[in-house]
């Protein structure tokens, strides 16, 4: 049944729309107003990036469309579909700030996880491991145990687990925040290259400006308190994005006026 | 001085054994059975230490290998000694007893030195420094008892206790069948085992876990003397009652221990798997319970020595005419504290295998822990 609802829905033109949202949570401190009416059309396809500073609700807004938060006010769709709805149709992948693998199991293995709980047979199970491990370059690592990889070795298997079971959308918090900027460019070119080979939509949260418009083909700049939208920008850059790329005048104006909407949205008074 | 540091165990060995040699004969004048050996002691010590200072330069290997065979030979000299002159050692003997302790030390620092590449030599390696120790307690445990004439009632020379134990196996493995085999293991198994079900189920419902945990806790707070007479009435003399000890004892470290152990997951893994729309029993196995398997495996460690204590204990509150503890508690009366001891032992032998059977699958269960993946 949930099939039919995801094939309906990828008719329809967005993956994720969002009218009015709001999100408040109430702490101690009287609330605190983590999203305020932000509208927001992903389109499908779309490499989307938020960046903001530290409290603007990017992370937030991901995980109301994932629905691990609940808005308070507006409404938002997933795939034509509420949130709920959406993450029991499975139709995501999330890739978290940090690997977030199990260490007792194999990377294989980890990356067999949520196949085994979406009750994927035992051979398309291995079909599908070592398809994404070549996606994510990670061939011939699938018997290690992810304590003994390196941090971006272990990042890149949990985007192959997000890789693995039929989600087109990309839910992606700081991946690559606690790599280093080598580790973080190559990175940053193999999922470009992934995204191009397998068509999905991605939401890349991040706190950087040159990562967010090397990736994306549409980049919200959030600022605080509220958390809200303050500037939407259409990359004018190819979809072939070499890493030389970040150097020409084109970039460096995207990169301008991702900056000016960050400063014009956010406040240093306190 | 670097000289003086690695031969200091037999240089005051050689002191130690001068200062026999003035003490001489080794026995007191009015001993049954005089020894004669006390001079071939003494030059045996002088001989070990004068052959450490030849071999300066060899390894650890061959230098431990010299003082082990010294120490021990005197160790069997000075022992074989005692037969019949007990309490009639004069300081002769202890001062040589005292040398020889001294070499076995030496000869355990220097194979602590020996950094073998073969896997096999580093088993038996870990396996002789701890050996060595062990046999050092039950010699000067011997020397001591039997060289100062200690009462048998306050304790047995060791050799005594293992003449019992040999002459004693069909009753101690009939005890051993009784406490270990039926009253531990069983209350061990039902106590785990309704502990962890228990977690769970107070960790699935939440009303269960309110009222569950204080009297978890309440039975753990329980007197072992006041429940066992209790658990006799209800279910009689035989080794259910102390299944049913067991069974208490053990119940509130496994609750405690699998609720801490589900509530070790972090909120990203939580999450990970409510994106996948994973179901309660799905995350249960998938990542809770292995996630909680470190802490499974403290409570069954904890427990495997509480239930030992708990049938031992339980069977002096009436049992049938079989048993550990009905055995300590009646030999005692009799005066027969070999037996005792044998039953001591056979105790300490039974929990630490437990106990290392029990570490030996947490090893293979929870290689992934960051405490049991060094290398």
């Amino acid at each position: 049944m949930s099939k039919k609802i995801s094939t309906a829905a990828a008719k329809t033109y967005s993956v994720v729309s969002a009218q009015n949202l709001g999100l408040t949570f109430d702490t101690n401190d009287g609330p605190v107003h983590a999203l305020s009416n932000v509208d927001l059309d992903i389109a499908k396809g779309d490499f989307v990036s938020f960046i903001g500073p530290s409290g603007c609700g990017k992370t937030t807004f991901l995980r109301v469309i994932a629905d691990l938060e609940q808005p308070t006010s507006g409404t938002i769709s997933v795939n034509g579909m509420t949130p709920e709805e959406a993450r029991k149709a499975r139709s995501y992948g999330y890739v978290f700030q940090a690997a977030a693998l199990y260490p007792w199991r194999t990377i294989e293995k980890n990356i067999a996880l949520p196949l085994e709980i979406m009750g994927y047979s035992t051979a398309e199970r291995q079909e599908r491991i070592s398809r994404v491990l070549d996606l994510v370059n990670l061939t011939g690592f699938g018997k290690k145990y992810p304590w003994q990889l390196s941090g971006g070795m272990q990042q890149r298997a949990s985007i192959a687990r997000a890789l693995a079971f039929d989600a087109d959308l990309l839910l992606m918090d700081e991946p690559f925040g606690a790599l280093d900027e080598i580790v973080r460019d190559h990175l940053n070119e193999q999922l470009l290259d992934l995204w191009s080979r397998t068509q999905k939509t991605i939401c890349f949260v991040t706190h950087s400006i040159p990562e967010a418009v090397y990736l994306s083909t549409k980049i919200v700049v959030m600022s605080p308190r509220p958390g809200r939208v303050t500037d939407v920008i259409h990359s004018t850059l190819p979809k072939e994005r070499p890493l030389e790329i970040r150097e020409t005048p084109e970039f460096l104006e995207i990169a301008h006026r991702v900056r000016e909407g960050l400063r014009a949205g956010h406040s240093y008074e306190e | 001085m670097r000289r003086l540091k690695r031969n200091w165990h037999s240089l005051s060995a050689a002191l130690l054994a001068l200062a026999a040699t003035a003490h001489m004969p080794l026995t007191l004048a009015d001993a049954a059975n005089p020894a004669s050996n006390g001079m071939l002691i003494a030059g045996g010590i002088v001989t070990t230490t004068l052959m450490l200072q030849a071999f300066e330069n060899s390894g650890p290997a061959l230098r431990g290998i010299l003082l082990f065979l010294g120490a021990h030979f005197c160790a069997f000299a000075l022992l074989s000694g005692l037969t019949g002159n007990e309490g009639k050692m004069s300081a002769a003997f202890f001062l040589a007893i005292a040398a020889a302790w001294l070499l076995a030390w030496g000869s355990a620092s220097e194979f602590a030195h020996i950094e073998p590449r073969a896997r096999a030599a580093k088993t038996v390696l870990r396996l002789l420094i701890p050996a060595i120790f062990g046999a050092w307690i039950l010699i000067l445990w011997e020397a001591l008892t039997r060289g100062f004439g200690v009462p048998f009632i306050l304790l047995p020379p060791p050799s005594a206790i293992g003449v019992r134990i040999a002459s004693s196996l069909a009753i101690l493995w009939a005890d051993v069948q009784q406490t270990i085999f039926k009253a531990a293991l069983a209350g061990y198994l039902l106590g785990c085992a309704s502990g962890f079900v228990t977690a769970i189920l107070a960790d699935r419902v939440d009303f269960l876990r309110r009222g569950l945990m204080p009297i978890g806790n309440l039975m753990s707070a329980l007197p072992i003397i006041g429940v066992a007479p209790v658990m006799v009435m209800w279910f009689g003399f035989d080794w259910q009652s102390k299944a049913a000890v067991v069974t208490i004892m053990t119940f509130f470290p496994m609750l405690v221990n699998t609720v801490a152990g589900l509530a070790t997951t972090g909120t990203m893994e939580r999450d990970l798997m409510r994106t996948y729309a994973s179901d309660y029993s799905q995350t249960l196995m998938k990542l809770r319970l292995p996630a909680a398997m470190p802490f499974i495996f403290n409570a069954l460690k904890i427990n495997s020595t509480l239930a030992l204590i708990g049938a031992i204990v339980a069977e002096f509150f009436g049992t049938p005419i079989v048993g550990m503890g009905f055995r300590m508690s009646t030999e005692i009366g009799r005066m027969n504290v070999d037996m005792v001891w044998a039953e001591i032992a056979t105790a300490a032998v039974a929990g630490s295998l437990f106990y290392g059977l029990i570490a030996l699958a947490e090893r293979t269960v929870t290689f992934w822990h960051p405490s049991s993946r060094a290398g």
